[in-house]
């Protein structure tokens, strides 16, 4: 499994209700319901993720993130999850706002581009960073809003959100102190755990 | 069993290969929501696959407007047509008959042996004909609620249907919370919206306004009104396509004539939709009854899941027990994507167990009866966790 979908596992309660926002193929739900008695529902937008989640027994609903959230209610869910999906938003903002309305705890995963490689990438090539990572080139990305670790937290700031718990996840794919120490410079992957 | 042995013909090694219609009757009264009862009726219906020992693998087949319990298969090799979901129910396909045992019925009212407007009424010895008491849809659920107690069945794997069918379906998950495991509703909505019934209304119009109809006496008049019956399908057909569905399948193609300029021709001009949906009209009118398609749109009219929940969805679907999979099509403008969607906002909202697809389709609303390859493999992969629950190992 993905590491940052092993790292937020712990913030998520027993038989709590989550909402996963761009739930791939399902495995993040379909471990949660194994291993926590979840009950969650992913949207999804990919017809081949859609069919996977549903052959693995995970609900999930057709939904396009960028019309928002308006279909749920305030409140019904225990947690809203999205993961590495922030940065495919047209409005990445009005999204966080609206997973703040819907669940009582969110959890946002995103690659951080504050990591040194991509500030090498472009300060040295004066290029758009291509990685392993993120094999995209500027015009062809589905990632059209990236964001640091740094600007992240500017981002709850202004909103008055609560970083509940915050994490990064370093170039060896592991949690590692040093990246932790110095996140926007060495995580590659950031996580928040965040509520009103 | 109605199931033949399997068809000898291997061209389709998915079909459920030839089946036999078989016809039960009912003695006891059967209450109906309008508050009068049928004293007795007649249902006919077929099954595909075998019942498992337990009893566990029972599928109900809910039918829509024109449907009838004809599902799937044919009736003998040289069969034309097939059953109207042939494309869904058979041996490895979504609704798998090696794993599923799958009752499809005529609902009551209906015009293909069940009975109805056609049949006898036992007070007059004459046809029912507009006296048939009006239905509402629970008058279905009952009725298949009998049908279910005659196979000893206590639990619905699931239940099925498309359209009018999917209504029947939420009505089971409302009424019979604990009769069934899941609701799959397609191309549905929890309610006709304005157009919708505007539409149907002009559907009766047609075959009311028919010199034939003769108040709905017709039989006793020894006539039929054909010809507003078969503009009720026309009208009907209409808004089962879609606009680029119409587009691909006839264009502006001409059946006849020649509508160059001075091409001298005196055949009159006939387009290819003009005659598909003449055709479908005539087929339609001599093989349907005036008096069932009035009651049926009018069933469709009349349903509102939620009216005795406070008009509330989530409400009524709190009542549920079963997990639900909804799905609609992209070009169905009769039961729009977003009527699906509220079925499943509501369901949510309810707490309930939901999935939910659109599949990218130009055939209209018709596409629920086409087997678009990612229809095919939606239903599949949900049907999947059916067969698991059965314990059958993938």
């Amino acid at each position: 499994m993905r590491f940052d979908l092993t790292l937020i596992q712990p913030w998520i309660n027993a038989n709590s209700r989550v909402l996963d926002l761009g739930c791939g193929d399902g495995m993040l739900l379909e471990t949660l319901s194994k291993e926590k008695n979840v009950s969650g529902v992913g949207l999804e937008i990919d017809p081949d993720n859609i069919t996977r989640a549903l052959a693995r027994g995970v609900n999930v609903i057709e939904h396009d993130l960028n019309v928002g959230l308006g279909n749920f209610r305030d409140d019904s869910f225990d947690m809203v999850v999205m993961t590495l999906a922030l940065q495919t938003l047209r409005y990445p903002h009005l999204v966080i706002d609206e997973m703040l309305r819907v669940g009582r705890e969110c959890i946002v995963t995103f690659p951080n581009f504050g990591h040194w490689r991509s500030r090498w990438y472009l300060g040295h090539r004066g290029k758009m960073p291509v990685s392993k990572f993120l094999p995209y080139t500027w015009y062809d990305t589905p990632n059209i809003h990236f964001c640091t670790v740094k600007d992240f937290e500017a981002l709850c700031d202004e909103k008055n959100i609560r970083i509940l718990n915050s994490s990064v996840i370093g170039a060896d794919n592991s949690q590692s102190p040093l990246a932790n120490r110095f996140p926007n410079l060495l995580g590659v992957t950031a996580v928040y755990h965040i509520s009103k | 069993m109605t199931q033949a042995p399997p068809s000898t013909n291997t061209a389709d090694q998915n079909s459920v290969g030839i089946v036999a219609p078989q016809k039960l009757h009912f003695d006891q009264p059967l209450q109906l929501a309008c508050g009068r009862a049928l004293p007795a009726h007649d249902i006919v219906y077929e099954t595909y696959g075998e019942l498992n020992a337990d009893k566990s693998n029972g599928i109900l087949i809910c039918h829509a407007l024109s449907g009838h319990h004809h599902a799937a298969g044919k009736h003998s090799e040289d069969d034309r047509k097939t059953g109207w979901w042939d494309s869904c129910i058979g041996p490895g396909k979504p609704i798998d008959t090696k794993v599923f045992f799958v009752l499809s019925i005529n609902n009551i009212g209906g015009c293909h042996g069940s009975t109805g407007p056609t049949s006898t009424n036992p007070d007059t010895g004459k046809p029912w004909g507009p006296d048939f008491p009006p239905l509402r849809c629970r008058d279905w659920v009952e009725s298949q609620h009998l049908m279910m107690q005659h196979f000893g069945i206590s639990q619905w794997a699931a239940v099925i249907g498309g359209s009018l069918g999917g209504m029947q379906a939420m009505r089971w998950a409302l009424e019979y919370p604990d009769a069934l495991r899941h609701c799959i509703v397609i191309a549905s909505a929890m309610k006709l919206s304005a157009q919708n019934i505007a539409f149907n209304e002009i559907a009766r119009r047609a075959i009311t306004s028919d010199p034939n109809f003769h108040e709905g006496r017709y039989l006793e008049h020894g006539t039929l009104p054909k010809q507003g019956l078969a503009l009720a399908r026309m009208v009907g057909h209409i808004t089962y396509l879609s606009e680029d569905g119409m587009k691909q399948k006839f264009g502006r193609e001409l059946k006849t004539g020649n509508l160059s300029l001075g091409s001298g021709s005196d055949t009159a001009v006939e387009f290819e939709v003009e005659s598909y949906l003449r055709y479908q009209g005539e087929a339609f009118s001599g093989s349907f009854d005036a008096n069932t398609y009035l009651l049926m749109t009018k069933a469709l009219d009349y349903y509102d899941l939620a009216r005795e929940y406070n008009d509330d969805p989530v409400e009524a679907f709190k009542h549920a027990k079963c997990a639900f999979m909804v799905a609609s099509f992209t070009t169905d403008w009769r039961f729009a994507p977003a009527r699906s969607r509220e079925i499943v906002d509501a369901l949510v909202a309810a707490n309930k167990s939901v999935s939910y697809t659109e599949i990218e389709a130009d055939h209209g609303h018709d596409a629920f009866l086409i087997p678009i390859p990612r229809y095919m493999d939606v239903f599949h992969a949900y049907m999947k966790r059916l067969k698991q629950e059965l314990g059958h190992a993938f």
